[in-house]
């Protein structure tokens, strides 16, 4: 090969790199033909994710919760869902493409995904006909609510951060008082107490 | 073959009767410790130094009874946990590396810490592959054969998954280091430059990001700035000298100094190269910080400055009583190198500076030890540490006033242990 400095691999097929390449990027990049209404979407849903997710994707057990949740991110208990918190449908696509259903991931044909992701569209309310349709045409055409909502990493700007201050070493408070215990919640796994007094 | 077991077995139960009988004469609080000390004898003396023990006598294993070399038996408690109620899979979960009963900077390949997000892919060297695409002059496959071929670098760097201590964000959940700060590692890392890869394939003037993805069954995919990828990015296949083992990735991970671990995509199988974010389920739904005001910070990729007393720690209390004691600690930033540690004992109203020792290397684990005098009251445990960029470790409450109590992830905060006067000791928060 005449690729490179060291001449190392070999080039790849566009065979291959199609079996691989499956990511899908906000701006729609990656979206594979195909199609698929939420009404379809709900009968592969109910066989294929409710047992985990629940029948509205409201989440079984200790699952995640797919649907609900919106206007909670200010809330003492966020509920952060596809509909509530994503930014971007094409997550959705992608992921459910790449990842599930667990432990039986790539199973999905492509309009599957097209007909699930639409059904999650519906369950959290951003399309509210069940015979909508998703397809790679008008794909981009929707969005989540919570797009606008993140932000870049400022972190540095933090009060405790931005002045790189010196700290304090002697005599930095009057009192200290402890606040809350762990041993109080009492939660830690039975090996992590086999050495407490 | 029957008989060897038998005297094996013989000769346990010989060592261990003699054991109890040798720590009850010592006295029973070492005993129930389990660490027996140098106290004061008897007239008669000890009876492990007094009597001739097996171990005196008898001949041992010989070579390569262990081919794989194992801990001694007596080290059993040291151990990776888990926390069965913080993940609804064991698949997609979580377990925790024992830093309490660790020291230096290394941490043993068997102890590092896991988290995978559909289990442990089993992967035949001979059968994996890497593939470069997208943006580049020529898209390559590589064979693991082939990845060996490239000059090699070794680095030493610290792996945090982006929830250690994310569980803490509301107070004091969990009693022990393991549980608050176990998912961080520490290793040594054999592999190729990611630039070297990427020039193979040769990227094009249009690139700002690439995406690793891995062959197991999640498929982990995270954007990476190419800036990031061509600095110090490196394709590893080994750690700490020998192969990656199963769960960190074998045969071969991406190792990303001083940000996320959720970014050190393990069982690599392919490398994107584009000119945007691909915004993935892993850096949108996950591993974005959500702050009090409703807004979520993304691609927060750095770990920033942060530190432990490993011991004294709940799973490592005091047993020895008053006098000399060892506090022993780790401290870390994705910025770079520590500068100083700091330690408190009375909850954060002042500060001494403790020891950094060992090696203090760009981007990993720092030890750091305080030895102090115990006059056998309580201690409220604090340390603090500053990175080489003038980062100060900040407080958990200075972290709550700037963010809220729901980031998740990215929680550096001062941890503090209470030291109670019988040496036992507890995960709290102070004011």
């Amino acid at each position: 090969p005449t690729h490179g400095v060291f001449h190392l691999g070999r080039a790849a097929t566009a065979d291959e790199i199609a079996a691989w390449d499956i990511d899908v990027r906000p701006d729609g990049v990656g979206l594979p033909e195909g199609r698929g209404t939420a009404a379809d979407g709900e009968v592969l849903f109910t066989e294929r994710c409710a047992s985990c997710h629940g029948d509205f994707g409201e989440g079984a057990g200790r699952w995640p919760v797919l649907a609900g949740g919106r206007d909670t991110l200010k809330a003492d208990r966020p509920e952060k869902t596809i509909g509530s918190y994503w930014p971007y449908l094409s997550t959705v696509y992608d992921y459910v493409r790449r990842a599930m259903p667990f432990g039986d991931a790539r199973s999905l044909s492509d309009d599957e995904v097209y007909a699930i992701t639409a059904y999650l569209l519906y369950l959290n309310d951003v399309v509210t006909d069940d015979s909508f349709e998703l397809s790679r045409e008008n794909f981009t055409s929707v969005k989540l609510p919570n797009e606008e909502n993140f932000i870049a990493d400022d972190r540095s700007a933090e009060p405790h951060y931005a002045g790189k201050v010196e700290p304090c070493m002697k005599d930095c408070k009057a009192e200290v008082k402890i606040t809350m215990r762990a041993r109080v919640l009492d939660v830690t796994p039975e090996a992590g107490k086999e050495n407490e007094g | 073959m029957t008989e060897k077991t038998e005297t094996k077995d013989e000769t346990v139960a010989t060592s261990r009767r003699r054991f109890l009988t040798g720590s009850l004469a010592a006295g029973g609080a070492a005993m129930a410790a389990g660490l027996a000390t140098a106290g004061p004898a008897a007239a008669q003396g000890e009876s492990v130094i007094t009597e001739i023990q097996d171990w005196n006598r008898y001949l041992g294993d010989g070579v390569v009874s262990q081919p794989y070399g194992v801990p001694s038996r007596y080290e059993a408690n040291v151990v990776r946990r888990d926390v069965e109620w913080l993940t609804a899979s064991r698949e997609s979960s979580v377990s925790f590396t024992p830093l309490h009963e660790l020291d230096g900077i290394i941490t043993p390949n068997g102890l590092c810490f896991e988290r995978h997000h559909a289990g442990i892919a089993e992967i035949e060297p001979s059968q994996h592959r890497l593939m470069i695409n997208g943006l580049v002059d020529t898209p390559l496959v590589f064979t693991m054969q082939d990845l060996m071929r490239f000059p090699r670098e070794n680095h030493v760097y610290f792996l945090e998954c982006a929830a250690n201590s994310g569980m803490e964000w509301r107070g004091a959940q969990l009693n022990g280091c393991q549980y608050t700060h176990g998912m961080v590692h520490c290793v040594v890392y054999t592999g190729v430059k990611l630039k070297h890869l990427l020039g193979e394939a040769g990227v094009k003037t249009n690139a700002k990001w690439i995406l690793p993805e891995g062959a197991d069954s999640a498929a982990m995919t995270r954007s990476i700035p190419l800036e990031k990828a061509l600095d110090d990015c490196l394709v590893a296949f080994k750690m700490n000298g020998e192969a990656l083992r199963p769960e960190q990735g074998y045969p071969v991970r991406l190792v990303v100094p001083g940000w996320e671990g959720n970014m050190w995509v393990k069982w690599l199988r392919r490398l994107e190269v584009g000119d945007q974010p691909w915004h993935q389920r892993e850096e949108t739904s996950k591993y974005t910080d959500l702050l009090a005001n409703g807004k979520a910070r993304r691609f927060t990729w750095v770990m920033d400055v942060k530190s432990v007393i490993t011991s004294p720690s709940p799973q490592a209390p005091i047993r020895h009583g008053r006098g000399r004691a060892v506090i022993s600690g780790l401290a870390w930033s994705g910025n770079g190198k520590i500068k100083r540690v700091d330690v408190s004992i009375d909850g954060g109203r002042n500060w001494t500076t403790a020891r950094l020792d060992g090696p203090s290397l760009d981007k990993a684990l720092h030890r750091f030890y305080l030895d102090i005098d115990w006059d056998g009251s309580e201690l409220l445990l604090q340390s603090r540490a500053i990175d080489e960029a003038g980062f100060v470790q900040p407080t958990k409450n200075e972290l709550r006033a700037a963010r809220g109590e729901n980031s998740i992830y990215h929680n550096n905060g001062i941890q503090t242990w209470y030291v109670k006067a019988d040496g036992t000791v507890e995960n709290v928060e102070v004011s």
